[in-house]
């Protein structure tokens, strides 16, 4: 599935030929990421974090292997197994860093990612079902994130455990023998223990899978860009190979020049000192905090500090913890239904002005806000600060992307992307594609309800 | 428009739930009513101090100073190690601080462990070998605490780690043994340091269960560098840093390597980036 243009593998030697006719896997990868995929022209550096997050999970794989290879999960043993993997096991150090760290990293990179998706409106018709599937990895991601964090067994493994499944107790009738039989117990145990290892170990081969299904997705409609058009010649796109490998590969160097400066020079700069402390059931820590990945979500499920009463008669009719359950789950669940709450069909935050004051001055600081809240012990005023800040975060994806979506009079809209990125009268661009447009041509205006006329990609 | 519709009822359904149950009542009591008056207690001292020199470790190009890991090894041993286990450490890690292998092997018989009598069976103790590793001072928990006051007394193989600015919160501790603020004092005229326990302006509490261990010329150097309490603790706290850390500067001289190869690739990869592109026209406006 492509455009038509695109290039087609043409095995040369008698060997690639014989595989093709075999197992066509050359051909798949040229056709995925090689020079048979044929991609916008125009992409940003915005578009760098797709590859990265790949990356970043075959670097949590491999390093989680072999980490695994010297770990016990055993609530007697994995804080000292830890302890031998960072002074006996050779490099053990370099790998448990890389590996902790990588973790925030990827986290760093799929935020960029999906902040990316919401600007660009990534997630709208054809590439819903790219965005259904790239929230299921997030929340996939936040599983994996979580028990890993538990494994080590220090104090903050043992309380964050202790605080995440306890929300399982809120779930009316069913929650406390739901909490109880998914920790193995009462308070986090060896049992615990032993199947967060086990899930953390296969969750990411889960994630690597539903990579494949995103990836697959992707293909069929092709990459979206910055202008939001879609792709409707041949000079509108360039072979993903040589030109986004190249910028790729680019990507990945600056990537990893920062990564590699909090592993050597910063390794517990994004950490928790607690967590150098054994797990002691007995001992509770001042404060409990998530990993800081988390802290926004941890912000909303604490906004909720009153139950939800009839006035007057004291009955509750939800407590509060199940209201910060319901909200902390459906902070993510919300963006299942993103591609049907914005309807505008112009796809860029940068041909949307009202958007974009909302995405800019409004989302952006809410979750940097959430992010500092979720941080803070629970008093005042960051108690109020979550509450005004969680209230905007639904209301921007469940009330103001609706309504903006119908209002908005959005900017002109370049005729396509080669128009886009050689402007007028160009001739010397590699493909002379917006030469046969009159000037007042250039821009689609009046687009609400009018399809921005993209070609479908051929079969 | 079913979806759009039932969003904007949740989101304001939700909304409502969190502004007028959770958020009003708590901004009333706010306004309201007084603010909750903060327990009397004596802040604790965040500004922690170190050395006038800083520590040779510090910073991306620190190296170990192999003479105060050693010095900082005999205070381990002749003043913290009464009370403090070093669990995570093994006789045979002294090598690192400059030992011979020798070396090491008689400093380990110096230390008795636990170990099984080979003719009865029972336990016993007998002499270190370098393999072994530091003997905790106490049997069990229960013999530390009776012998402290009911205070636990923590292993300090990582304790640079597990506290927030730990090198300097190490070194503070141990010269924070001083005389109460008066001015602090004032303001919370409840604050008082009960019969056990030890003022000690950084610790969280400032009330510590730990007695001043470090004083002037409280033991002699081998190298005969003068034992003040400033010098003590430096010592001690570099050499706690090791245990805590031992690839420590083996990590800053890696990442140099490491970085240093990635900048020259990634130049690489930006200039290849460029030259691919070159045929294509500049962005003149995107989107």
């Amino acid at each position: 599935m492509s455009f038509a243009w695109a290039k087609q593998y043409e095995p040369k030697s008698g060997f690639t030929k014989w595989i093709d006719e075999k197992l066509p896997l050359p051909r798949l990868v040229y056709d995925a990421v090689g020079a048979g995929y044929p991609v916008p022209r125009n992409l940003n550096y915005m578009w760098n974090f797709g590859v990265l997050a790949g990356f970043s999970l075959v670097l949590q794989i491999v390093t989680g292997v072999v980490l695994a290879m010297h770990y016990a999960a055993s609530v007697d043993v994995a804080f000292g197994s830890i302890e031998h993997i960072m002074r006996n096991v050779n490099y053990g150090w370099m790998l448990k860093y890389a590996h902790a760290n990588g973790a925030s990293f990827f986290f760093i990179v799929i935020y960029l990612h999906i902040f990316r998706g919401l600007y660009y409106s990534s997630y709208k018709a054809p590439r819903e079902m790219i965005w259904l599937l790239g929230v299921v990895i997030f929340l996939l991601m936040m599983a994996t994130a979580f028990m890993g964090y538990v494994l080590p067994w220090g104090q903050m493994s043992f309380w964050g455990a202790k605080v995440i499944t306890g929300l399982f107790g809120a779930i009316p009738f069913i929650g406390e023998p739901l909490q109880i039989w998914l920790v193995g117990g009462y308070a986090p145990n060896d049992s615990t223990l032993n199947r967060f290892f086990s899930l953390h170990f296969l969750f990411p081969f889960v994630i690597a899978g539903v990579v494949i299904l995103h990836i697959w997705a992707l293909h069929i409609p092709g990459s979206s860009n910055p202008t939001g058009v879609e792709v409707k010649q041949e000079s509108d796109t360039v072979p993903f190979h040589p030109y986004y490998t190249a910028k790729d590969g680019f990507g990945l160097g600056v990537f990893l020049i920062l990564f590699t400066l909090f592993v050597f020079f910063l390794p517990n700069a994004l950490g928790h000192p607690d967590n150098w402390i054994e797990a002691n059931p007995l001992s509770t820590p001042a404060h409990i905090v998530p990993e800081w990945y988390f802290l926004p979500f941890y912000a909303i499920l604490r906004a909720f500090t009153g139950d939800l009463t009839i006035p007057f008669t004291g009955i509750v009719l939800i407590e509060a913890k199940l209201l910060g359950v319901i909200a902390m789950f459906g902070s993510i669940l919300v963006w299942f239904f993103l591609p049907w709450l914005d309807k505008s069909p112009v796809r860029s935050g940068s041909y949307r002005p009202l958007f974009q004051k909302f995405f800019w001055f409004g989302l952006i600081p809410t979750m940097i806000m959430l992010t500092i809240c979720g941080g803070a012990p629970a008093e005042q005023p960051w108690v109020i600060l979550s509450q005004i800040f969680t209230a905007y975060y639904f209301l921007h994806f469940l009330v103001i992307l609706p309504i903006i979506s119908q209002i908005e009079v959005p900017k002109p809209l370049p005729f396509s992307i080669t128009q886009a990125v050689l402007g007028d009268g160009d001739k010397d661009g590699m493909h002379s594609g917006g030469g046969q447009h009159p000037k007042p041509k250039r821009a689609v205006k009046d687009l609400p309800g009018d399809p921005d006329g993209s070609l479908q990609p051929a079969e | 428009m079913t979806i759009r519709l039932g969003g904007i009822i949740f989101g304001l359904v939700l909304v409502a739930i969190l502004l007028l149950w959770s958020l009003a009542p708590g901004a009333y009591s706010l306004i309201a009513e007084p603010a909750p008056e903060k327990p009397d207690y004596y802040a604790f001292q965040e500004d922690l101090i170190e050395p006038a020199s800083g520590f040779s470790f510090d910073g991306p190009l620190g190296k170990w100073d192999y003479a105060q890991l050693q010095r900082g090894y005999q205070v381990y041993k002749e003043v913290c190690s009464a009370c403090h286990s070093l669990k995570y450490v093994a006789f045979r890690n002294l090598q690192q601080l400059g030992y011979s292998e020798a070396e090491v092997r008689a400093e380990a018989a110096n230390w008795n462990v636990p170990g099984i009598d080979p003719q009865t069976g029972e336990a016993t103790t007998r002499p270190g070998e370098p393999t072994d590793y530091f003997p905790s001072p106490y049997p069990n928990e229960v013999a530390a605490r009776a012998a402290n006051n009911n205070a636990i007394p923590p292993d300090l193989s990582l304790m640079t780690k597990a506290r927030p600015d730990g090198v300097h919160y190490v070194y503070s501790l141990n010269l924070g043994y001083n005389e109460p603020d008066p001015a602090d004092v004032k303001k919370s005229p409840n604050f008082e340091t009960p019969p056990g326990l030890y003022f000690n302006e950084y610790f969280y509490n400032v009330n510590i269960a730990m007695p001043p261990q470090l004083y002037d010329d409280l033991l002699t150097y081998a190298d005969g560098t003068p034992a003040t309490k400033e010098q003590l603790s430096a010592d001690v706290t570099a050499f706690l840093t090791w245990t805590a850390e031992p690839s420590l500067v083996q990590r800053k001289q890696t990442g140099w390597f490491v970085i240093g190869f990635l900048m020259f690739a990634t130049a690489l990869a930006f200039l290849s980036y460029k030259q691919i592109w070159a045929g294509i026209k500049p962005k003149q406006n995107n989107g």
